[in-house]
C-alpha cells in the first residue's frame, strides 16, 4: 500500500491556474465538480480570494489541456506567472503571529496591572509585578523582533528610522521594570512596553495586509505575456514547455491567438502579428517564412512554426528589463515620510530622556529614581501614535481607492503619488482604449450586416474583432457562409449562396479601414482607436490639481495628433523606450516630480523611472509590475481620483503627526517632572492612538 | 486571597489556549481563502 501511494504521488503534478472570472459559490461548485469529472484530474480546489485554482492531475495532462477543460466549463483560465510571492506572505504571517502574542500578553498584563492600580500592595503587588515580567519578557523578545531587526539594520548603515527610538525605549523600560519587580519597587511599566508593541504591530500588520491585498489583485489581472509554448521534437511529438525551459534551436508551434514565448524565425506558415505590447503600435504586421519574430507578440491569423533563436533572458525583452532595473534605482532611494519624521524625532526623544536623567541627578535624586523618570519620558515619547499615524491613514485610503477601481501597491506609492506635479501619458492603450472601434456603423446597410458579422467572426484580427463587437452589441444575426478563407495581409473571403463576399484590407493611407464587398455593393468601414471616456474631464481635473499633462508616444506624429485632438495636450512622438527615460530624466533635473501613466512593455522603463506611476488594467504585465498602482475599467478618471485621494491622505497624515506631537507637548513635561505613573502612561498612550485612528477613518470616502 | 493561586494560572492557561488555537488555525491554512470560506457553505453537495 505504501509503495503504491509513493508511486502514485510521483505521477501527480500540481498546476495553478488563474481564473479571473470566478466570483461566487456557483462558480466554485461548477469549476471544482467539473474539473474533478475530467479523467486524469485527481482534485481541484478554487481559492476565491486569489481567483486561482490548484489542480492535482496525472502527468498525461498538460497545461493547455487543463485550460481547455476550464474553457469547456465556461471560464477563461491562464497559467500563473512564477513569482516570489512566498516571501511577502511569510512576512505577513510573522507579523500576525507577533501581533497575536503581543495582544495576548498585553491583555493579561493589563489584568494584573489594573489590580495593582486599584490598590493591591505589599506581597500581592510584588507577585503581580513578577508575573507581569514573566509574561512581558518573552513577549518583548518575540514580538519586538520586527522592530529590533529594522532598527539594527538602519543603525548599521549609519541611518536612523522610527524603529530606533521604539527599540531603545521598549528594551530600556522592560529592563528597568524587571529591576523594579525584583527589588519590590512600586512602579513597573511592563504593561506600557507590551501595549506599545501591540499597537505598533497592528500598524505594521495593516501596512503589510494592504500590500498583499493589492498584490493579489494585480496578480489576478496579469495577462501572462507568454507562459510557454508547444514544442515539437524531431519525431513530430508535441510537448508543452514553460517559457523558462525553452532553448534556442527548439521548434515551437504557435496557434492563432497565442503569444510568442521566445524570439525566433518563422519556419512554416504565414500570419499577422500584433506588436502593440512591444511598440505601442496597434496596426498588425504580416509575417511569412524567414521573418524574424519577437517574444510577446500576438499571433493573429494562422498557425506558425517558429525556430527559437533566443529565449528567456536573451530575448529582445531583456534590453527593456535591463533599462527598467537601471531606472528603478532612483525610486528605491525614496525615504518614506515616517522615516523622515523619525530623523528629527529620534534625536529629540533621546536628548530629552538624557536631559531628564542628568537634571534629576543634579537635583539630588538617586540614580535609580533618575533612571525611572527618564524611562517614563522614553515610554511617553515612544512614537506610538506616530507609528500608527501613517499606516492607519494609508490603509483606509487604499481600501477606498480599491472600491473606486484603483489598486495601490503600497504606502510609499501613495506618498509619491501625492507629490507628483507633472503627468506624462502614453497614447495607445493609456489615453486611448488600445483597441480599434468601428467609426461609422450607421453607414452599414441592414442587408450587409449579417454578412459582415459572419466574416468578422471567422478572424481574430483586431479590426475584425472590432466589427464583431459592434455588430454583436446590436444583436445582428450572423449569415450562413460557405468556404471561408482567411489570407494573411489581405482579409477574409467566403461565399454566400454561391456568390463571393469578402472583408478585405482597405486603403492604408486612410488610417485603419477595411472594405466589405457583398452582392449588394461595396463599402469602406473606417475604424479608429478611441479616447478613453472621461479623458478630457480627467485632464481638466488633473490641471486643477496643478498637474500639467503631456503625451509621449512611440507612434508617428500624424496618428498621435489625430488621436489626442481636443484634449489640448502637447505631444512628443516617435519615442523609443530610451527616449522616454531621457525625457523623464531631463524633467526631474529641472525639479519636476513626474507621474508616468502608461501601459505597454515599451513604457516599462519610463514607469519605473517616474516619481510615481499608474497603469491601466489592460496593460502588459511588465507595465503592471512596474507601476505603483493599477486602475480598472475604461475610464481615465481614476488617475485624477488617485492623485486627489493621495493628497488628502498626506493632509491627514500631517494632522496625525500634529496630534501626536501635541500630545507629547503635554505629556513630556509631566513625565519630566516625574508625575507619570504606569496608569497615566497607559491612558495617554491608548488615548492618542484612538484619536489618530479615528482621524484616519475620516478618509474612508476619500476616493469618491 | 488564596483563590489567586488557582485563578491566575487558570486565567493564563485559558488565554494561552486561545493563542494556541489561533496559531493552529493559521498553520492549517484556515485564513488562506476568506472569501471562499464564506461562499463554500452555499455549495449544494448532492454526491
Amino acid at each position: 500500500m505504501t509503495a503504491y501511494t509513493a508511486i502514485n504521488r510521483k505521477a501527480i503534478e500540481r498546476t495553478i491556474l488563474a481564473v479571473p472570472d470566478a466570483h461566487c459559490a456557483g462558480c466554485m461548485a461548477k469549476i471544482e465538480h467539473g474539473l474533478c469529472a475530467v479523467p486524469g484530474i485527481v482534485s481541484a480546489r478554487l481559492n476565491l480570494s486569489t481567483r486561482q485554482v490548484v489542480i492535482a492531475h496525472g502527468r498525461a495532462l498538460q497545461v493547455p489541456d487543463l485550460v481547455a477543460a476550464i474553457a469547456r466549463l465556461g471560464f477563461a483560465a491562464q497559467p500563473v506567472a512564477e513569482t516570489n510571492t512566498g516571501v511577502s506572505d511569510k512576512a505577513s504571517r510573522a507579523l500576525v503571529r507577533a501581533t497575536a502574542v503581543a495582544g495576548f500578553a498585553a491583555m493579561n498584563i493589563m489584568l494584573l496591572s489594573v489590580s495593582v492600580w486599584s490598590g493591591a500592595d505589599g506581597a500581592t503587588r510584588n507577585l503581580f509585578h513578577l508575573l507581569s515580567g514573566l509574561i512581558a519578557i518573552p513577549t518583548v523578545a518575540y514580538s519586538g523582533q520586527p522592530f529590533f531587526r529594522s532598527a539594527w539594520s538602519a543603525l548599521r548603515h549609519g541611518r536612523t528610522n522610527m524603529d530606533v527610538p521604539i527599540s531603545i525605549g521598549v528594551t530600556l523600560v522592560t529592563g528597568l521594570s524587571l529591576f523594579e519587580a525584583l527589588t519590590g519597587g512600586p512602579h513597573a511599566y511592563f504593561d506600557g512596553a507590551v501595549m506599545l508593541l501591540f499597537f505598533l504591530l497592528i500598524g505594521r500588520m495593516l501596512d503589510s495586509f494592504m500590500r498583499d491585498r493589492a498584490r493579489d489583485g494585480v496578480a489576478a489581472l496579469l495577462k501572462q505575456t507568454a507562459p510557454g509554448a508547444l514544442v515539437i521534437d524531431a519525431k513530430g511529438r508535441g510537448e508543452w514547455l514553460r517559457a523558462s525551459e525553452l532553448r534556442p534551436g527548439m521548434r515551437m508551434l504557435v496557434a492563432a491567438g497565442e503569444r510568442l514565448a521566445a524570439d525566433g524565425i518563422v519556419e512554416t506558415g504565414s500570419s499577422s502579428l500584433d506588436r502593440s505590447l512591444l511598440t505601442g503600435e496597434s496596426k498588425p504586421d504580416p509575417v511569412s517564412v524567414g521573418d524574424r519574430v519577437l517574444a510577446g507578440t500576438l499571433n493573429l491569423l494562422g498557425p506558425l512554426t517558429v525556430t527559437v533563436t533566443a529565449a528567456g533572458q536573451d530575448t529582445s525583452l531583456a534590453e527593456i528589463a535591463r533599462l527598467m532595473e537601471e531606472a528603478g534605482q532612483g525610486r528605491s532611494r525614496y525615504v518614506r515620510i515616517a522615516d523622515r519624521a523619525a530623523r528629527l524625532y529620534a534625536p529629540a526623544v533621546h536628548a530629552t530622556a538624557a536631559t531628564a536623567f542628568i537634571v534629576w541627578l543634579l537635583l539630588g535624586a538617586g540614580w535609580h529614581q533618575a533612571l525611572l523618570i527618564s524611562a517614563a519620558v522614553l515610554i511617553i515619547t515612544c512614537p506610538c501614535a506616530l507609528g500608527l499615524a501613517v499606516p492607519a491613514a494609508q490603509v483606509v485610503v487604499a481600501g477606498s481607492l480599491m472600491r473606486a477601481g484603483v489598486l495601490v501597491k503600497d504606502g510609499s506609492a501613495l506618498e509619491r503619488l501625492a507629490e507628483a506635479d507633472r503627468v506624462i501619458f502614453d497614447k495607445t492603450g493609456t489615453l486611448t482604449l488600445g483597441r480599434p472601434e468601428l467609426v461609422n456603423p450607421a453607414d452599414l446597410p441592414t442587408d450587409a450586416r449579417p454578412i459582415a458579422l459572419a466574416l468578422a467572426q471567422a478572424s481574430r484580427h483586431p479590426l475584425a474583432e472590432a466589427i464583431r463587437r459592434a455588430l454583436e452589441n446590436e444583436h445582428v444575426p450572423a449569415a450562413e457562409l460557405k468556404s471561408v478563407v482567411e489570407q494573411p495581409g489581405f482579409g477574409i473571403s467566403a461565399t454566400l449562396n454561391g456568390r463571393p463576399v469578402s472583408l478585405a484590407r482597405g486603403d492604408t493611407s486612410d488610417g485603419l479601414s477595411t472594405t466589405l464587398t457583398w452582392p449588394g455593393g461595396k463599402i469602406v468601414l473606417r475604424l479608429a482607436d478611441h479616447l478613453r471616456p472621461d479623458a478630457l474631464e480627467a485632464i481638466v481635473r488633473l490641471r486643477s490639481l496643478g498637474l500639467e499633462a503631456s503625451v509621449a508616444s512611440g507612434d508617428n506624429s500624424r496618428s498621435v495628433a489625430g488621436a489626442i485632438a481636443g484634449l489640448g495636450l502637447t505631444a512628443q512622438t516617435g519615442m523609443q523606450p530610451r527616449d522616454k527615460l531621457d525625457l523623464i530624466g531631463r524633467l526631474r533635473q529641472s525639479g519636476h516630480k513626474i507621474l508616468m501613466v502608461g501601459d505597454g512593455l515599451n513604457d516599462g522603463p519610463a514607469l519605473a523611472a517616474g516619481h510615481a506611476s499608474l497603469a491601466p488594467a489592460s496593460a502588459s504585465d511588465v507595465g503592471q509590475n512596474a507601476a505603483d498602482a493599477v486602475f480598472l475599467g475604461d475610464s481615465l478618471l481614476p488617475v485624477a481620483k488617485a492623485i486627489a485621494a493621495a493628497r488628502r491622505t498626506m493632509r491627514v497624515v500631517r494632522q496625525n503627526f500634529i496630534i501626536a506631537i501635541g500630545y507629547n507637548a503635554i505629556a513630556v513635561p509631566l513625565a519630566f517632572m516625574g508625575k507619570v505613573t504606569p496608569l497615566v502612561a497607559a491612558l495617554a498612550m491608548s488615548g492618542s492612538s484612538l484619536i489618530v485612528v479615528g482621524n484616519a477613518l475620516r478618509l474612508r470616502n476619500a476616493a469618491q | 486571597m488564596s483563590g489567586l493561586i488557582y485563578l491566575i494560572p487558570i486565567a493564563l492557561l485559558l488565554g494561552l489556549s486561545g493563542l494556541a488555537a489561533f496559531f493552529w488555525a493559521m498553520r492549517s491554512g484556515q485564513f488562506e481563502d476568506m472569501d471562499g470560506a464564506g461562499a463554500r457553505i452555499l455549495i449544494e453537495d448532492d454526491e
